[in-house]
């Protein structure tokens, strides 16, 4: 491997000498730690605490509840998981059904060491790829356990019946994915994550036929309990009859997913949102790395300003398709089947030749920004730049055939026909970076508990396992591995301590979560200004991308913080929401969402402001080496910044989690 | 291009709805027919009219929330979902006739949003393996022919959008159903319960007021993941057996 111990360069930026550029826009916290996770051998940490975590016997876990917020990978699997368990689940999900969670989207595989091809891979290198991939901004004991189980995963899947692709002799086939060097990654055709998704939903729907699990759909939670600094149930909007209903449980479990659509376009589903995960945030749940997100460097480029969101090609065509922009400016324009081999640079095999196109997602993201900014972008120009780089499949094509290309990828390619009107097999894909996976999340220790009590978070909605970036084909895991694994085994050490005194309806605490949801339904319909959700929305977005995206810099989140604040004053008192509450309203589900997002942009801005390094997906211009790479400064920042709501118009108070290493070296990535 | 819209307005399942016509300009073709949508509400937004409800979510054709009858098409004249339905399918001046699924089994909800529930109560009814958390085989342990694999997979791709229960006249879901029982029929993981699974299957999608399959094929014709009708062979097949096996 072509790692070179950390090396930061004096000429740029002095270790330790990085200031504090938030300085008056937080308030200095206690430091937190994980307590939860065992000590000793890495290996053996998982066991141990399975072990040490307490029984619950079957006949008290009939009088359990647990409420999960969400259905997809993570919640349907933690649903079907509790449900079979014998607990009293209550499952609520935005959507009409739970099969449609947006992890159905997900479209390359998941991640497992199987070693079936037998090259080298093995439990612990799938351990060091990922925390070497997160650059090592993620938790160490965490991602260990994520790689134990990942094998699990695929077996209790194949049981289900997903139909993962398969070799001749009726084994499973694997490949290898953005980032990594062996093939670990299963899959179903370009759409492992509708089959994953459908396994867990089929699973969570035996267990509502068993009457375990009981799902409310078309419902959002707006609002936790929190009684005696516990978690207790959630207030929920029946987004059909507009009714605002209490849920009272003994503990709650949060696996709402990412907040993508903070920038507007992003590939998030329409109705992603933070709701769930930042109303728990204003009650006590830590903020963890909020500024942590995924930047993936193929997608379908933006056309104009009507676009609504951005469409993912999934990564696994970089395993055979190859990205090049045209060396000279003048030929941007050319039919690029005119443009000649020499005239090409493939700019990924050009300066990482041995990872080449397959490089990890920052990379590959910053590299095309880059080639673009340059004026070698190709494609329509919008606004004036042309936001495109080839994705080539000439040689692919020519190696393994048409028939071999469309039996990987035939969907893939039909979808991009259908988007952008052109013909993948004739003339090359046209792609560029989007949002499309966040990394920050509520702050979990290794039981998935957030720092509310009896409240856990799994998936993408916490933060633990991915650090400042993801590989490719590691969500899916993530989101099955809490759900069926992890998050049954930690909750019942929780539960142990039950049954928990009843909460009555007219329980203070219950009281005032009703009224804040009812009163900013009734803000929002009486507020009568002239601006429709979606265009503050928008608003929101392009600030977000501009000074928070993929480089940031000291000035310009000052800058945005600034616009951000101006922004949220006008939303609030200038929103136009028409329509009742008393009956579906898609404007009003929007209006509270959005101004959810407002407070999360901020929050991830001042993040941003704090952590003056590049690491992973977020790139600091203050911090990077002479030949433009990312530098992280592990001497200053190896550490979860965990943000607490201090109240409304307050600086957020910053806790620090040092990050520790036992088992794994800290080295400065290098794919060259 | 400027398109005029002829849209189904409810303001919930128990009112009465009607056609109510809208004139929309500047409509770009790269726009999805959803975005063409966001427009036009944006606009009624801005004149103070309640804007059009509808279903969608991840706008890239696979989590199967969006479905509108376009022209008496379902999803419209592409075989796609309406996310993925784009305006240069249309012509300037078009009138456009857009409704909400159309099936008993459906009711509506609002303008052109339905409840599909009927859906997942046929799933609950069988359409799964029964297998607990953790207690799964080494995966190898069942090797699975290629080309029944293939097959499972090439069926398992239904997205529950609805299109086949509203393209259908009998508003019959047994494309639907067949899909499930063929894809878990197909793999030995599914064997065990494969007379089960049909037999309390179709009782549900009887009970839940859906119409019988006629063999009229335009679910199949409307499907945008091109589900075969050959499912509703299968379907037919193995209800067929699971009678002779006394069920």
């Amino acid at each position: 491997m072509p790692d070179t111990t950390l090396t930061s360069d004096p000429s740029h930026d002095e270790p330790g000498d990085h200031g504090d550029d938030a300085a008056g826009y937080y308030t200095p916290g206690e430091p937190i730690a994980d307590t939860k996770a065992p000590g000793g051998p890495i290996d053996e940490r998982w066991q141990t605490r399975k072990f040490e975590a307490r029984l619950v016997n079957p006949s008290n876990r009939r009088k359990l509840d647990v409420i999960i917020v969400g259905t997809g990978l993570a919640g349907g699997a933690a649903a079907a998981t509790l449900g079979e368990a014998g607990y009293n689940v209550k499952s609520f999900c935005y959507q009409d059904s739970p099969r449609r969670a947006h992890s159905i989207a997900a479209q390359g595989g998941i991640n497992a060491a199987k070693n079936y091809k037998e090259d080298g891979d093995s439990v612990h290198r799938l351990f060091y790829d990922t925390v070497k991939g997160g650059d090592y901004r993620s938790r160490e004991s965490n991602v260990y356990r994520l790689a134990e189980v990942s094998t699990n995963i695929i077996d209790q899947c194949v049981a289900q019946g997903v139909p993962f692709a398969r070799e001749y002799g009726g084994l499973l086939d694997n490949r290898s994915f953005g980032g990594v060097q062996v093939s670990r990654t299963f899959y179903a055709r370009g759409q492992t994550g509708q089959q994953l998704l459908i396994g867990a939903y089929q699973a969570m729907e035996r267990q509502v036929a068993a009457g375990t699990v009981e799902q409310f759909t078309r419902h959002e939670m707006l609002e936790v309990i929190v009684v005696d600094g516990k978690a207790r149930g959630i207030i929920a909007r029946d987004l059909v009859t507009g009714e605002i209903e209490t849920h009272l449980a003994d503990v709650v479990v949060l696996a709402s997913g990412g907040y993508g659509n903070v920038f507007f376009l992003s590939t998030n589903a329409m109705g992603s949102n933070v709701t769930a995960a930042w109303r728990a945030h204003r009650k006590g749940a830590y903020m963890a790395n909020p500024c942590y997100t995924q930047i993936h460097p193929t997608c379908i480029p933006v056309t104009g300003t009507h676009q609504s969101k951005l469409t993912l090609m999934s990564e696994s065509l970089r395993n055979d398709g190859r990205i090049w922009v045209p060396k000279s400016k003048a030929d941007c324009e050319k039919d690029p089947r005119d443009i000649p081999e020499e005239d090409r640079d493939y700019y990924l095999e050009r300066i990482y030749p041995s990872f080449g196109n397959l490089v990890p997602r920052d990379i590959a993201s910053r590299a095309a920004k880059n080639v673009c900014d340059e004026g070698r972008g190709v494609g329509p120009a919008v606004e004036g730049v042309r936001r495109g780089v080839y994705l080539d499949f000439a040689s692919a094509i020519e190696r393994l055939g048409r028939d071999g290309i469309e039996e990987k990828y035939d969907n893939l390619f039909d979808m991009y026909a259908r988007i952008t009107g052109e013909n993948p097999y004739e003339t090359p894909m046209r792609i560029y970076p989007a949002v499309h996976y966040v990394m920050g999340g509520l702050w979990v220790d290794y039981d998935l508990q957030s720092s509310i009590k009896g409240l856990f978070v799994t998936g993408e909605a916490n933060f633990s396992d991915h650090g400042a970036n993801r590989l490719g084909a590691s969500a899916l895991m993530q989101g099955l591995a809490d759900g069926y694994f992890v998050l049954p085994h930690t909750i019942r050490d929780y539960l142990a301590d039950g049954p928990f005194e009843k909460v009555a309806e007219d329980h203070p605490a219950v009281v005032e979560a009703r009224k804040s949801v009812q009163d900013r339904v009734d803000h929002f319909l009486t507020t009568k200004g002239t601006r429709s959700v979606d265009s503050y929305h928008r608003e929101l977005g392009n600030i977000m991308w501009e000074y928070c995206g993929m480089e940031r810099s000291e000035d310009g989140l000052k800058k945005a913080i600034d616009l951000i604040r101006t922004l949220k004053d006008d939303f609030w008192r200038n929103v136009k929401v028409l329509g009742t509450a008393e009956s579906l309203n898609q404007s009003l589900e929007r209006a509270g969402r959005v101004a959810d997002f407002i407070e999360l942009g901020e929050l991830m801005c001042i993040d941003a402001l704090n952590r003056r390094e590049s690491c992973g997906g977020h790139f600091r211009a203050e911090s990077q080496t002479e030949d433009g790479e990312a530098l992280r400064h592990d001497d200053q920042f190896a550490y979860v910044a965990a943000w607490e709501f201090a109240g409304d118009g307050e600086p957020p108070v910053l806790h620090k989690e040092d990050l520790v290493y036992t088992a794994i070296e800290m080295k400065q990535r290098s794919y060259k | 291009m400027k398109v005029t819209l002829k849209i189904w307005r409810q303001p919930d399942a128990a009112s009465k709805g009607a056609m109510h016509t809208y004139e929309l300009d500047g409509v770009s073709e790269d726009m999805s027919f959803l975005e063409m949508l966001d427009v036009l509400n944006e606009e009624l937004n801005g004149k103070g009219e309640d804007p059009v409800a509808f279903d969608s979510d991840c706008r890239e054709g696979i989590c199967g929330m969006c479905g509108l009858m376009i022209n008496g098409e379902a999803h419209g004249p592409e075989v796609t979902t309406t996310c993925q339905l784009h305006m240069r399918s249309f012509k300037d001046g078009d009138e456009i006739v857009i409704e909400p699924w159309r099936a008993d089994a459906f009711p509506v909800v609002k303008d052109l949003v339905v409840d599909r529930g009927a859906f997942d109560r046929i799933i609950q009814a069988g359409g799964y393996i029964s297998v607990n958390t953790g207690s799964a085989p080494e995966a190898h342990s069942v090797p699975v022919p290629r080309e029944d694999a293939v097959r499972a997979f090439n069926v398992a791709t239904c997205i529950g959008c609805g299109a086949c229960v509203a393209a259908c006249p009998n508003g019959s879901a047994s494309l639907f159903m067949g899909a499930k029982i063929t894809h878990l029929g197909e793999l030995p993981q599914g064997q065990p319960e494969r007379d089960s699974r049909v037999v309390d299957m179709v009782a549900q999608h009887d009970a839940e007021g859906f119409g019988g399959c006629t063999n009229i094929g335009e679910c199949t014709a409307a499907c945008p993941k091109e589900i075969p009708l050959d499912v509703i062979s299968r379907l037919n097949w193995d209800l067929h057996q699971a009678m002779r096996h006394g069920h």
